[in-house]
């Protein structure tokens, strides 16, 4: 029985619709924001969303701190994959001040990037086959997330909220126990994640639950702003390390997955496809790495990256620095930047002016979430209410960038 | 019974009583607080970063389930232990209220993180500071967000609560006390 | 991203709109016009219908304010994207706080319905022609517009937070 057949006697009878609230606590709405829908028995005719239940202001706050100190402020953008989002900041920042970055430095940060990479897709993809019922899938996965949170660990001490680097590199260099955690990640992920898709990826259940299910045309996609994997799998290879490369992507060597309806299945298959991509970049930075100069992790920039404290405590040059870029006394030039990097969810951009004082005057951040969650309405009108919770949790929508 | 002994899996073990041939007689407040402590059913109230923690503790390394809190439940009516994570807003608070409404006797408030035990870093004009301004809290959980062992310490903790609470707590003049300056009726 | 870039869109904007293109300069490798207000709509229009320019993606739009340009205090930025050629620009309008109405873009770009809802909840800029105007991020009887740089960050009316402790 086809949805269209519904569809064509719901019109021949006069009807009233019925209001359904999807409210923001909800199991299936993985984040709190609104959406009431009206619906024809189990059709949805219309939605309309309601968001802002986490506003906390982040564009505000950042008026206030320092440069320095809005950097956990954006790890708790798009939560999932913060090292992303604390990377995209110090690049935007370090394109303000003009310093350049060691090569080594930039590889490392595609690892800890195309890590955090695949930890978002691993829920995102989890929590696809949580909500059509395949619990075990989460299970199983989940625990690969759990070596990424102990990589991160070794790195900078956090599992989630990471905080990692610096603006000019990284705060400390990779320890021996973090290349080693790494190495043994990336023997055991690979069998992991192939033990994964084969629960999913042709079980026929899942396919007739998520292809053809919410799906969005690219010509639609492109109209509302999509990107990142939503809009790759609409069919347009629009992908921010490609087209505008930071952090040395352009020496790597990876393919950029692409779909073509733009439904559940095709999102779903995208991010696992863009997993075993990264997998394969940081595979191929670790070689990089190998023949560039040891030890290098920041760039040599004394007036914006922090001496180490020994150096503080007895030489007089490092004890001013650190004494000026607490205070904020450095000298940040004044200007108008945008940088964007790929997000777990799209074009993470970061729009700064700075007036030349101590922190931003304006920053606003280009969130993917936010712009293309408006489509939602669009993309669930005449579906069942179930396929609406898969849309839903298969765009990946993270309540935390949708409402900064 | 001799693989149990034999196995290191802890079992909850029974209250003090008095036990004899076919029966165990012991008070009814230590037989209920045993079970209510030991069979919770939480309500995960997840709305950021520790949303995403919580979902780690209830992950295979650091099963809440041990806790007997295996079985979450998302509608109010049925949740003992409503666990808030996650910054609350002050859009969210009437929502947060309405659904701590909803609960039923006994209930017990979990506020995980810091920004639900206080507003954590957002000191802002949208983010309430602090869930207790609207709903009483029993256990606050610090760290930003906490790791899973904090979490397991703090139902640890509510459990310690529940095992050792009246069970005719709603009749008590300070808990209605509590409830008056809440304005929950 | 370069000079070639700026002296391409800006000739064709300045043959089309003359005067409705104020200024036009490169600000970190990205071509920056100021544009007239009254004219951004078609400007977006032209720049998105036209072939060799198709500025067809919107990448964002930002609200800005700043209280010492008299008569110019409120201000959009509008980010648009060339994807097959990778062409970036930035177009901005300005106007007085006093009135504070913009054409609304959403003719042209749906992305841009949820993006000036959330400038009109922070800076109170009205969108002419936007279908559905009220604020979205913020609670719905807020009565001012809280990024405006004359409002404080902090909730009025806590009372347990010492401003002498907290250095502000």
């Amino acid at each position: 029985m086809s949805k269209n057949d519904k569809n064509t006697k719901s019109e021949l009878i006069e009807k009233e619709y019925s209001t359904l609230n999807l409210g923001p606590t909800h199991p299936a709405t993985h984040g709190i924001f609104q959406n009431v829908l009206k619906m024809d028995g189990e059709i949805i005719m219309d939605a309309e969303s309601t968001v802002g239940y986490i506003h906390r202001a982040f564009e505000k706050i950042s008026e206030r701190r320092p440069y320095y100190q809005i950097t956990p402020l954006t790890d708790r953008l798009n939560y999932c994959s913060s090292p992303i989002n604390n990377m995209g900041w110090h690049m935007t920042v370090e394109k303000l001040l003009g310093i350049d970055i060691p090569k080594r430095v930039q590889y490392l940060r595609v690892i800890i990037m195309e890590l955090a990479r695949i930890a978002d897709h691993v829920i995102c993809n989890s929590v696809i086959g949580v909500d059509t019922g395949a619990m075990t899938g989460f299970l199983y996965i989940f625990q690969m997330r759990e070596r990424i949170y102990e990589i991160y660990e070794e790195l900078c001490g956090a599992r989630l909220t990471t905080n990692i680097g610096r603006i000019g590199g990284l705060e400390r260099d990779f320890s021996e126990k973090a290349w080693a955690k790494l190495n043994k990640f990336l023997k055991d992920f690979p069998k992991e994640l192939k033990e994964f898709e084969n629960l999913l990826m042709r079980n026929r259940i899942f396919m007739d639950r998520t292809v053809g299910c919410g799906p969005i045309s690219a010509e639609r996609a492109l109209n509302y702003s999509f990107a990142g994997p939503n809009l790759r799998a609409a069919g347009v290879d629009y992908d921010v390390r490609v087209m505008n490369p930071y952090s040395s992507y352009e020496d790597f060597d990876f393919i950029i997955p692409v779909g073509t309806n733009g439904d559940t299945y095709d999102r779903f298959m995208v991010r696992q496809q863009e997993m075993w991509e990264s997998v394969s970049i940081i595979n191929q930075a670790i070689e990089k790495i190998k023949r560039e100069p040891a030890g290098v992790f920041h760039a040599d920039v004394p007036d914006f990256f922090l001496p180490p404290k020994e150096e503080v405590y007895n030489n007089m040059e490092a004890l001013i620095y650190h004494f000026k870029i607490v205070m904020g006394e450095t000298e940040i030039p004044k200007g108008e930047v945008y940088h964007a990097v790929e997000g777990g969810n799209g074009e993470l951009g970061f729009y700064l002016i700075s007036d030349g004082g101590r922190s931003p005057y304006r920053l606003h951040f280009r969130r993917p979430c936010f712009i293309y969650y408006q489509a939602y309405a669009e993309m669930v009108k005449g579906a069942y209410l179930s396929d609406a919770i898969l849309t839903m949790s298969s765009m990946n929508v993270i309540a935390g960038e949708l409402d900064a | 019974m001799s693989k149990i002994e034999k196995s290191k899996i802890e079992v909850v073990s029974s209250p003090p009583g008095i036990e004899g041939p076919g029966f165990f007689a012991t008070s009814i407040d230590k037989a209920v607080g045993m079970a209510r402590a030991n069979s919770l059913w939480p309500l995960p109230f997840a709305t950021s970063c520790c949303g995403i923690e919580f979902m780690a503790t209830m992950a295979s390394t650091y099963d809440l389930g041990r806790f007997g809190a295996e079985r979450l439940s998302f509608s109010p009516r049925q949740a003992d232990l409503l666990m808030v994570m996650g910054t609350i807003a002050k859009k969210m608070g009437p929502v947060l209220r309405q659904v701590y409404e909803q609960m039923a006797e006994p209930r017990w408030v979990l506020a995980m993180g810091a920004c639900a035990s206080s507003g954590g870093i957002f000191d802002t004009y949208s983010v309430l500071q602090g869930i207790d301004r609207i709903i009483p809290v029993d256990v606050y959980i610090p760290g930003c967000p906490p790791r899973p062992e904090q979490v397991l310490d703090g139902i640890m903790q509510i459990q310690k609560l529940v095992e050792t609470e009246s069970i005719r707590r709603r009749d008590t003049p300070e808990y209605k006390q509590l409830l008056a300056k809440y304005n929950i009726e | 991203m370069d000079q070639s870039l700026l002296s391409t869109v800006g000739d064709k904007l300045k043959t089309q709109f003359g005067n409705g293109i104020i200024s036009s300069e490169m600000i970190a490798d990205f071509p920056v016009f100021i544009v007239n207000r009254d004219v951004i709509d078609e400007v977006v229009k032209f720049l998105y219908h036209d072939e060799t320019l198709a500025f067809q993606y919107l990448t964002t739009l930002a609200g800005l304010h700043y209280p010492d340009n008299k008569g110019h205090e409120l201000g959009v930025m509008y980010q648009l994207h060339n994807l097959q050629k990778n062409h970036r620009i930035r177009l901005k309008v300005f106007f007085s706080i006093q009135d504070p109405v913009v054409p609304s873009i959403t003719s042209t770009f749906s992305g841009a319905n949820w993006m000036e809802r959330q400038e009109f909840d922070f800076y109170g800029i009205i969108f002419k022609g936007h279908p559905n105007l009220k604020r979205i991020l913020n609670v719905d009887d807020m009565n001012y517009h809280p990024m405006r740089k004359e409002y404080p960050l902090e909730d009025a009316t806590r009372e347990d937070k010492d401003d002498r402790m907290f250095g502000r």
